[in-house]
């Protein structure tokens, strides 16, 4: 006998019934989902447990006042030093000549092709700042180590073979698409409202440029500076390459130096038993990082939040 | 063909335009305009949306140089030395130092109320910081804004009321000296009060300078102009004294939108 | 009309001395002063521009100078050698292509799933912010930091050796952010009404997801994808840190190869090298001769890196035009 389709009360029976399922089934699609988006979640807090655990292991060796005031970094010799000052003063050094080329460079380049340069122009040159940045850091590391620095010792001979104003410079180079293409978004985000009425004003394109726009869109600048500072200090390959991997405490950028980075690498590259010292203390300094660039990350982000222009 | 009543006794010329088309690229949007500005009058521009009047108005201070495209074709001559305004030969940059301009949505720069009416002054290359404080106080007067603001020259032009920062670009406006000031419906973005204190201002600036205004409201340019300009579809169709417009207009086309039956 | 009004302009005029003709002429002027400025800073962009361009003509004139002869069959079917002439990048461009296997299986899936979640079931709620910060401060944090993660928790605490599978997992949560936000632009580019039209054809949520989001925007998820699958090829420093070796003569067993079942994933756990690595390798030797395998080496990855943005771009602006909404 065939089956009498369900009326009335089973009908509504039938229904919750594939409501159920069906809700059921969307359900479990979206924990699924969401346990994708947690796993930056999980990451991050892999991240912050690894290396807070062998940092804490490091520092019952070492005492935090050490690694903060000692001015030797000398981790695998038999009379350990652990000043993180060293590494600290490679950082900062590499990032100074990198932020010196980057910054100028980079604003001049967004106001450029923001404010002055035609539509065909900006199309052809925006790829060659995408161009730059898509080169794997370590070709930028063998160009600075084989081009660059032989360049430079043309014109400084008692420049050495590993140095930190190569890598330095080129590191800049390496920023300059970051800075510009942030700078110019800003700008670009300024209305041409205001624009007309500089230039209604009576203003050049220049005087436009510097007094109304840049003003306008600074906080968006001084964000994308802050992130060109922070993408300077997390970078590794150029400064293991060419740089040198001597730990002094220096900030003559015509010496070797090593940074945090470079350390790491160092380190990795030899054999180091787990659970040793020297292989928590790239842990420590890895830590030293983290807080550093993302001390650098929030304050861009605060920076554009708090000084945005409402237009 | 534009019906144009020239007034018996005219008042001095301040400048004119002679058969100006304009094109936004292939789009013929003003065709053959002729119209006078008359020197220390209010000359408005009424019509409905799409007529081509802001256009025309901003083809005094050569805005349309700023975009790709655009060209312009006729004349536009400034008094007293005749010059064509939209020759290539002639600096834009020049012009819009004689030829001021207020803009729909207030545009005060982000910078603090003193610094944005000292603007114009200091692209001129004015330094003497006495000079330039007795012009933006001269311009504040100008524009009805200095006891409002006169304690705070310094705060930022953004925290002014809507109102207030229309008379500050008024003022930014006025501190140049110009010529001619063009308004491009200065009010539509304000409150019923604020237009109202605008529109006073006008009639007090017309003293010192000409002013070309574009309204999409009728009663205001009733209320504040000399003379009328009825613009549609990129055409002047008939201009003449402000009174006359209103209540005896000459054309079939003008009496139709000045009484609603369009626009 | 004319009537020429030889007075000076306005009483507003009275500070400014002088018949009009000294005014426009001092306005001359001061105009040509200022637009010496606009013509010396439109050279001065140009030039900032140049630093850019010469730096990319020398470091691809370098590259092709010192690697090009070296590029033969035999560079790339021969194992890395003492010996700079028969040395080769066979286990490094194989290790390539491996490790960005298992960085590709890992990425995808979990990256456009969190960025559907993100996008179309996240309630705006304190937990998805901290998703959010999480995933936009992961974007900013130095790849060598990854490599430190990796070497803890993968490599040791997970137990996962110094292998294939450490690389590719560390390499997808690098580039993790990336393809999570290229989906969600991808996904927010789809207009309202499509959905609403096909929720109203009674589709459940994830249907419409599955027969409608997904397909509409799988370009802009695509380019994503190629994007970080470009920088995961060129990352060095995360892979030196998991501890890949640099002198490797062997290659990984063939996936899927070995007795099954647990054979078929050995390849996972084989030690290995990858490209930028040999290439950090040879560059570091003081030997000019390993200078050159380097020079050809880069020349290939380079390639292997633009080429892929490049795709990437191309199929953006492609694919963008064939949809009307």
């Amino acid at each position: 006998m065939p089956e009498m389709p369900l009326t009335g009360e089973a009908r509504l029976a039938q229904m919750a019934q594939a409501k159920a399922r069906r809700s059921r089934r969307e359900k479990a699609i979206e924990a699924v989902l969401l346990l994708a988006a947690c796993v930056s979640v999980f990451t991050t807090v892999g991240i912050v447990y690894i290396l807070l655990k062998e940092s804490f292991a490091f520092f019952t060796h070492v005492s935090l006042w050490d690694f903060l005031t000692d001015t030797q970094w000398t981790p695998l010799f038999d009379d350990a030093h652990f000043g993180i000052m060293v590494l600290l003063s490679g950082t900062l050094t590499s990032s100074a000549v990198a932020l010196l080329v980057a910054i100028p460079l980079g604003t001049i380049i967004a106001i450029y092709l923001s404010e002055f340069a035609g539509h065909k122009t900006r199309e052809t040159l925006k790829p060659v700042l995408e161009l730059l940045s898509g080169v794997p850091t370590i070709i930028y590391g063998y160009f600075a180590l084989l081009f660059v620095t032989p360049l430079l010792q043309k014109l400084f001979p008692e420049l050495p073979g590993f140095n930190v104003l190569s890598a330095g410079l080129v590191m800049g180079i390496m920023i300059i698409p970051y800075v510009a293409s942030l700078s110019e978004d800003a700008m670009r985000a300024v209305p041409m409202g205001l624009r007309e009425g500089s230039y209604a004003m009576g203003a050049t394109r220049f005087q436009t440029a510097v007094r109304v726009v840049v003003p306008a869109a600074i906080s968006g600048i001084a964000s994308a500076y802050i992130l060109g500072i922070s993408r300077a200090v997390g970078e590794t390959m150029i400064l293991a390459v060419a740089a040198g991997m001597q730990p002094s405490l220096t900030f003559n950028p015509m010496e070797p130096a090593a940074t945090i980075t470079s350390f790491v690498v160092q380190v990795a590259l030899g054999d180091l038993p787990h659970g040793s010292v020297g292989y928590q203390t790239i842990f420590a300094a890895g830590l030293l990082l983290l807080l550093l660039t993302l001390a650098f990350n929030m304050l861009g982000y605060w920076v554009r939040r708090r000084y945005r222009e409402a237009y | 063909m534009s019906t144009i009543t020239l007034p018996e006794n005219p008042p001095p010329l301040k400048a004119q335009s002679k058969n100006l088309d304009f094109y936004y690229g292939d789009f013929k949007a003003l065709k053959s305009v002729s119209m006078p500005v008359y020197e220390h009058k209010v000359t408005a521009l009424i019509g409905p949306s799409g007529c081509g009047k802001s256009t025309y108005l901003r083809c005094y201070n050569r805005m349309h140089d700023l975009y790709p495209g655009n060209r312009y074709v006729g004349e536009i001559s400034l008094m007293p030395d005749g010059v064509n305004v939209l020759a290539p030969q002639v600096d834009a940059i020049e012009v819009r130092m004689r030829i001021s301009m207020v803009f729909q949505k207030p545009n005060p720069f982000p910078k603090s109320i003193f610094e944005n009416v000292a603007y114009g002054l200091r692209v001129r290359n004015e330094r003497s910081r006495s000079f330039l404080e007795d012009r933006v106080e001269a311009a504040l007067r100008g524009a009805a804004l200095w006891e409002e603001v006169r304690d705070r020259l310094d705060e930022a032009g953004s925290n002014l009321s809507g109102g207030q920062q229309q008379r500050l670009c008024i003022a930014r406006a006025l501190a140049t000296d110009p010529e001619i000031i063009l308004f491009d419906e200065p009010t539509s973005a304000l409150d019923p009060i604020a237009t109202g204190a605008i529109e006073e201002l006008i009639g007090e600036l017309k003293q010192k300078v000409s002013i070309l205004i574009v309204t999409h409201n009728m009663q205001q340019a009733a209320r504040v102009s000399d003379y009328t300009a009825y613009m549609y579809l990129g055409e002047l169709i008939e201009y003449g004294d402000t009174k006359d417009i209103f209540m005896k207009p000459k054309r079939k086309e003008t009496e139709d939108y000045i009484t609603g039956r369009f626009g | 009309m004319n009537n020429p009004n030889p007075s000076a302009p306005s009483s507003f005029g009275d500070t400014v001395a002088g018949s009009p003709a000294a005014r426009t002429e001092q306005i001359r002027a001061l105009i040509r002063v200022a637009k010496r400025w606009d013509h010396f800073f439109a050279l001065l962009g140009l030039l900032a521009m140049m630093v850019g361009i010469l730096t990319l003509v020398a470091l691809f004139t370098e590259m092709v100078i010192d690697g090009l002869p070296r590029l033969n069959l035999d560079f790339f079917t021969s194992f890395p050698s003492r010996r700079a002439g028969q040395a080769g990048i066979l286990s490094a461009w194989v290790g390539s292509i491996l490790v960005m296997m298992v960085t590709a299986l890992f990425a995808v899936p979990v990256g456009i799933a969190g960025a559907i979640y993100l996008e179309e079931y996240a309630k705006k709620n304190w937990f998805t912010d901290i998703i959010e910060i999480n995933i936009a401060n992961l974007a900013g944090v130095p790849s060598i930091v990854y490599g430190l993660l990796a070497l803890g928790l993968f490599v040791y605490t997970f137990g996962f050796g110094q292998s294939i599978l450490s690389a590719g997992l560390t390499l997808a949560l690098l580039i993790l952010p990336i393809v999570i936000v290229a989906t969600r632009e991808a996904l927010r580019s789809i207009p309202k009404h499509i959905r609403e039209a096909a929720y109203g054809c009674g589709a459940s949520q994830w249907q419409v997801v599955q027969d409608h989001l997904l397909p509409y925007s799988t370009p802009g998820i695509l380019t994503g994808v190629i994007i970080g699958m470009a920088r995961a090829i060129g990352e060095t420093a995360p892979i030196i840190t998991i501890g890949a070796l640099t002198f490797i003569v062997f290659l990984p067993p063939v996936p899927g190869t070995g007795e099954p079942p647990a054979g078929m994933f050995d390849w996972l756990f084989s030690p290995f090298t990858v490209m930028p690595i040999q290439i950090f390798n040879w560059t570091s030797r003081p030997d000019p001769a390993f200078h050159q395998n380097a020079a050809a080496a880069s020349l290939v990855l380079v390639v292997m890196t633009l080429g892929m943005n490049g795709l990437a771009i191309w199929l953006r602006y492609r694919l963008r035009k064939k949809i009307k909404w």
